[in-house]
């Protein structure tokens, strides 16, 4: 029974079989190209975001040339414009900000891998990672109402007090006659009004914690136990386990960490427009209002025209190539660890 | 002598120790500062002409159209981010194995994550605002969809990471299991793959729309806002994170009350979202053991 009906049922079967083959094959290109599609898109963006801006900005940038870099000149008045003033305060801001982010960040990251409590651990972590995931407006809002205040009335007089050459209680420090420069830094017209560098790069330093100790916590973990656990043996204390074991062992990441923080505060506007003050007077003092390159764009788009749109799209880009490259660096120095782990 | 060492050693120790402890309280003084003023501000504001009323009335109104916009502009960038996040983190799981294509737009998608959102938002301006704005003659400016694609674009390396992470968690045998009954690979994918690392997905969507909800700036220039109760994406749109950022602005007392509120609503919003997304992944977790 079995061979008179087969005589050409195998070759139906294959032919079936190729076709089949051949729509799988064809559908299987087919999806493999949409999801390629799609993940172009990312490529696009960032070359899209990169590429419109400077499209935009070529205005500002045929106009004043190099100048436009080293000018300190921002009057829609007169449409002069210079990107030097909201550069400074976007670079000041943010290294503000590392310098008091980076050592919590690191104590944080320390306590929760070394010291704390197993039971500790999660909640800790949880309600860290929670202070990232606060919207950057509402700490805006907060440094406006909340900080700034305190800033004006503790922080800030404290500081002019002790630094500045024209101090609120009249007593010049011993430290502004002896240091030179020093005064020039912290220095202000109204030493009781908080918006200024220094609050704007306080509450960036608050915002990019998590993400600095969540990347410290995360590549302290990678150090193998038993590196630690030699160390022990041999005597050394936890600290001496942490700063001659731990910390070479993770630094490139680390450092990337510290990047990654960086390339936040960097590019991040909400918060800093509410508090840096949005003033366009050249000055190095951290006590004085100034703006970032961010927040100038967030005031100041709605209403520009012309030549002013240009030179704020000029400064976006100028924000997105540094943004990237801090960015590159970062997550190369991230990566240099992942392959260590691999290895 | 000996002892000195150690005594210095021990004191460094434990000065060490105290430091660390001091630094994480430092992180958690300012959360709680954070949310107790979100709290304690925002409670005088929180009547119900908060959620009904519309921010045409300013002082005797409240942040219906807001949140409503809001609302429409989360969605839109969640709808249109999702299927090009997943596809795209799919593509780097499944697909960028031997091409060099791959690793670099992993790469890129990372930096896209912590790319500033207002440069983002001049990009969706250039390629959205722009444009319908010549199309029509001036008609149509900011809408709603520019929003929602400035959204979209903020939302999409979040979705993409998370994707792409979670299927590489796949067990390669599942793989080899499939191929070796003759499924082919997109199939697999659909059927197997995504279904596997479902959860793990939904939690990067939902993490994507906690990002989203909080942004401000790329709307300033995509959305626009406005004063009114609209559904039309075509019109300018408002959103909360928006109308909290003018009514801090403004000099009212009162207005600055209804912008506490607002920031209450929207932080409560984001971070029930942010638990909510660590709850699914928790659990995803414990289903695949």
């Amino acid at each position: 029974m079995h061979a008179t009906v087969s005589s050409n049922a195998p070759t139906t079967a294959r032919a079936e079989e190729a076709a089949r083959n051949a729509r799988d094959t064809r559908n299987d290109r087919l999806f493999g190209g949409l999801l390629k599609a799609c993940a172009l898109l990312v490529l696009v963006s960032l070359i899209g975001a990169a590429a419109s801006t400077l499209w935009l900005g070529r205005d500002a940038f045929a106009t004043f040339g190099w100048g436009f870099l080293t000018s300190s000149e921002w009057d829609p008045s007169n449409n002069r414009y210079g990107a030097l003033v909201p550069v400074m305060g976007t670079v000041t801001t943010a290294l503000i900000a590392l310098i008091f982010a980076v050592p919590v960040s690191f104590g944080i990251a320390l306590f929760l891998t070394e010291i704390a409590p197993s039971w500790l651990r999660g909640p800790v972590s949880s309600a860290i990672e929670l202070l990232a995931g606060i919207p950057s407006i509402i700490y805006g809002m907060w440094g406006l109402f909340i900080f700034a205040p305190f800033v004006a009335t503790t922080i800030k007089p404290w500081l002019m007090n002790n630094f500045s050459a024209d101090p609120p209680d009249g007593q010049v420090s011993w430290l502004v006659t002896h240091v030179p420069f020093i005064a020039k830094f912290f220095s202000s017209e109204y030493p009781f009004f908080g918006a200024g560098v220094l609050t704007a790069g306080l509450v960036l330093a608050v915002m990019i914690i998590p993400f600095i100790s969540s990347v410290m916590r995360e590549v302290f973990q990678t150090v193998p136990t038993r590196l630690k656990e030699s160390a022990y043996a041999l005597g050394s204390s936890t600290w001496e386990v942490v700063w001659d074991i731990v910390v070479p062992y993770t630094r490139t990441a680390v450092i990337g960490g510290i990047f990654l923080g960086l390339g936040r505060a960097l590019g991040e506007t909400m918060a800093v427009a509410f508090v840096l003050g949005n003033t366009f007077k050249f000055t190095p003092s951290i006590l004085e209002t100034g703006s970032s390159i961010a927040s100038t764009i967030a005031n100041q788009f709605g209403e520009a025209e012309g030549l002013q749109k240009s030179a704020l799209m000029a400064i976006a880009f100028l924000l997105f190539v540094v943004t990237f490259i801090v960015l590159m660096i970062a997550r190369l120095m991230l990566r240099r660890l992942a392959s260590k782990e691999g290895s | 002598m000996s002892a000195s060492l150690y005594t210095t050693r021990r004191i460094k120790n434990i000065a060490a120790m105290i430091l660390s402890v001091a630094a994480t309280c430092i992180g958690l003084l300012f959360l709680a500062w954070i949310l107790w003023e979100t709290l304690s501000q925002g409670i005088a504001g929180l009547k119900p002409a908060l959620f009904t009323k519309i921010t045409a009335y300013r002082e005797e109104g409240g942040l219906a159209n807001a949140m409503v916009g809001s609302l429409i502009l989360n969605v839109l960038g969640i709808l249109i981010a999702t299927p090009i996040g997943v596809m795209a983190g799919t593509w780097l799981a499944e697909y960028s194995r031997r091409s060099k294509l791959g690793p670099t737009i992993r790469f890129l998608n990372d930096i896209l994550l912590s790319a500033p959102s207002i440069v983002l938002g001049l990009f969706v301006y250039t390629i959205i605002v722009l444009p319908s704005k010549w199309l029509t003659n001036g008609d149509v400016t900011f809408s709603g969809i520019a929003g929602g694609i400035a959204l979209a674009l903020i939302a999409l390396p979040v979705i993409v990471r998370t994707t792409d992470e979670m299927l590489r968690l796949v067990p390669g045998t599942l793989r080899e299991a499939a191929l070796s009954l003759g499924v082919p690979q997109w199939k697999l994918t659909v059927q197997i793959l995504i279904r596997a690392a479902r959860s793990g997905i939904v939690t990067g969507v939902l993490l994507a729309l906690a990002r989203i909800s909080g942004e401000t700036a790329p709307l300033l220039f995509t959305a626009f806002g406005n004063n009114f109760m609209t559904f039309n994406p075509i019109d300018k749109m408002p959103s909360l994170p928006q109308v909290i950022y003018e009514y801090t602005k403004d000099p009212s007392p009162d207005i600055n009350t209804l912008a506490w509120a607002g920031a209450f609503v929207l932080t409560m919003f984001v971070l029930a979202l942010s638990l909510i997304a660590r709850f699914v992944f928790s659990r995803s977790k414990v289903s695949h053991d």
